[in-house]
Parts: C-alpha cells; sequence; structure tokens
C-alpha cells in the first residue's frame, strides 16, 4: 500500500471521509421472537420483508446487525424507536 | 394456558379465561410499577432538560431502557436525559391500553385497529422482557426441559407464563404482519 497524495483541491473531500456516518447497530438478545424483530425492522424503517429477514438473521447468527446509517441525530432517533419497540440498540461512528 | 390472537377484520381478537387475564393484568401492571406508576414520564419536550437520570443497576429496567452508546457513559447519559422520559410514558401508556382492553374476570378482546395492535404488541413484548431477564432466560434454554427439572417450583410456573406470553405475541404478530 501507499500513502494517498494529498491535492489542496481534495481536501474538503478528504476532511468529509475522516467523518465517519454514524451506524446504528441492534444486537441480539434470547428474548426477542424472530418474527418480531423481523416486523419491527419492517415497521421503523420501510425495509422489504426480505431485507427485514435477512438483518434479523444477522443479528441473530452474529449477534449484531447495522439497521441505519447517517447523522448522529438520525442514529440517536432510531436507537430511541428501537428502544421503544424493546430491541436492544446502540448507535457508533463506523469505523 | 391456550389464549392466542386471530385475525378479526383488520385487527385481531382473543379470548381469555379468568386465570390468563389475571395473569397477564398482573405481569403488566409490574412493569408498569417498574418503570414508576400510571403516571410515570412525560412526553413533554422540556421534560428532558433536568439532571440527567441515572442508568437502573436493576437489570429488568436496565433492559427496558437500555443505554444508546456502549463505551460512551457521557453521551449515553445526554442520549438518557433527552428520551428516556417519553420513552417511559409510551411503554405505560402501552401497557394502559392492555389494562384497558383486558377485562379482569376475562373474555373477550378485540383489537381493531393497527395502533391497538401495535400498542399490545409492545408491551407483551416488555412483559416478556422482564420476565426472561427475571429468569436470565438464555439462547439455550430449553422451557420444557427447564420445567421438569422441578415442576412444582415457582420458577418452573414463571417459566409456563414465558412460554404462553411467547405464543401469544407470536400469534398476534401473525395478525399484525398480514394487516400490514
Amino acid at each position: 500500500m501507499t500513502a494517498p497524495v494529498l491535492d489542496p483541491v481534495q481536501r474538503p473531500e478528504t476532511a468529509a471521509r475522516r467523518d465517519p456516518p454514524w451506524i446504528t447497530i441492534v444486537w441480539n438478545d434470547p428474548v426477542n421472537l424472530m418474527s418480531y424483530v423481523t416486523l419491527v425492522f419492517q415497521r421503523l424503517f420501510g425495509y422489504s420483508r426480505e431485507k427485514a429477514t435477512r438483518l434479523m438473521l444477522d443479528v441473530h447468527e452474529k449477534g449484531r446487525a447495522v439497521v441505519s446509517a447517517g447523522s448522529r441525530e438520525q442514529m440517536e432517533h432510531d436507537v430511541a424507536r428501537l428502544h421503544a419497540a424493546g430491541l436492544w440498540a446502540t448507535l457508533q461512528q463506523d469505523s | 394456558m391456550t389464549a392466542h390472537f386471530r385475525r378479526r377484520g383488520a385487527g385481531a381478537a382473543a379470548k381469555f379465561s379468568p386465570a390468563e387475564a389475571g395473569i397477564l393484568r398482573q405481569a403488566v401492571t409490574e412493569v408498569m410499577e417498574l418503570l414508576g406508576g400510571p403516571e410515570a414520564g412525560s412526553d413533554d419536550p422540556l421534560g428532558g432538560l433536568g439532571a440527567a437520570p441515572e442508568p437502573s443497576t436493576d437489570p429488568v429496567l436496565g433492559r427496558l431502557l437500555p443505554d444508546g452508546y456502549r463505551d460512551d457513559p457521557e453521551s449515553a447519559a445526554e442520549l438518557r436525559r433527552l428520551t428516556e422520559s417519553s420513552l417511559v410514558a409510551e411503554k405505560v401508556r402501552n401497557a394502559q391500553a392492555v389494562l384497558a382492553a383486558l377485562p379482569e374476570a376475562g373474555g373477550s378482546v378485540r383489537l381493531g385497529d393497527d395502533e391497538s395492535v401495535e400498542a399490545w404488541l409492545r408491551a407483551l413484548n416488555d412483559v416478556r422482557l422482564a420476565l426472561g431477564t427475571r429468569l436470565d432466560v438464555t439462547e439455550d434454554l430449553d422451557i420444557a426441559e427447564d420445567i421438569d427439572g422441578d415442576p412444582d417450583s415457582p420458577r418452573a410456573y414463571a417459566l409456563v407464563v414465558y412460554d404462553w406470553l411467547g405464543y401469544l405475541q407470536e400469534t398476534l404478530i401473525r395478525c399484525a404482519s398480514v394487516a400490514g
């Protein structure tokens, strides 16, 4: 790998990249029903049944899934909505 | 315990025995009391401007009102300050929707619209989270085996209730999925 050569003109874009987006993560828990988690993903995010099911299976099998990405404020909003539905969710900066 | 929901029009309906109604009402009431009672929480946007509420040391409250940040206590406290009061108010509202619809002596419950189905789904989920946390439920739990181990114990009784609540919620989810 080589270090990128910084062109001053590209600085703003590079700066933006240094500020990665925020993500909302849903964590696995032993109580929530798989069908309920899928329904919550469909209802809160408008995801298709297929996408919601895939995310639910990721939570179940891998222990976690990234369910949304965006600004910090948006992710705090998503986390609050997920907590209202009883899912275990946190936000963090993507890394 | 066999009560379950069936699709009825755009909503769902279920019939509860007096015992089932009593058990569910008690479980829902306990969650509501744990959250601070019928008057707990506030939807007032200025309600969050006070001191930051402490994360609870009670594992059940910790599960019902989890931290929004995993490794950042300061941000978690700030988010809690902004959102916890309305979160509590919403959970209490859902609990009250169940108590209002479910006759103490048992009988039929009719949930006529998406809103009431959603309130029941969330209230049932909160009750299962509370009970599941108290019972230290894990992914590997075999409920039947656990009950057979000591069938007359309070734990076995609680597991029967927990199992039924999961069944009840599952049947309501099926109604909700079809209703969209």
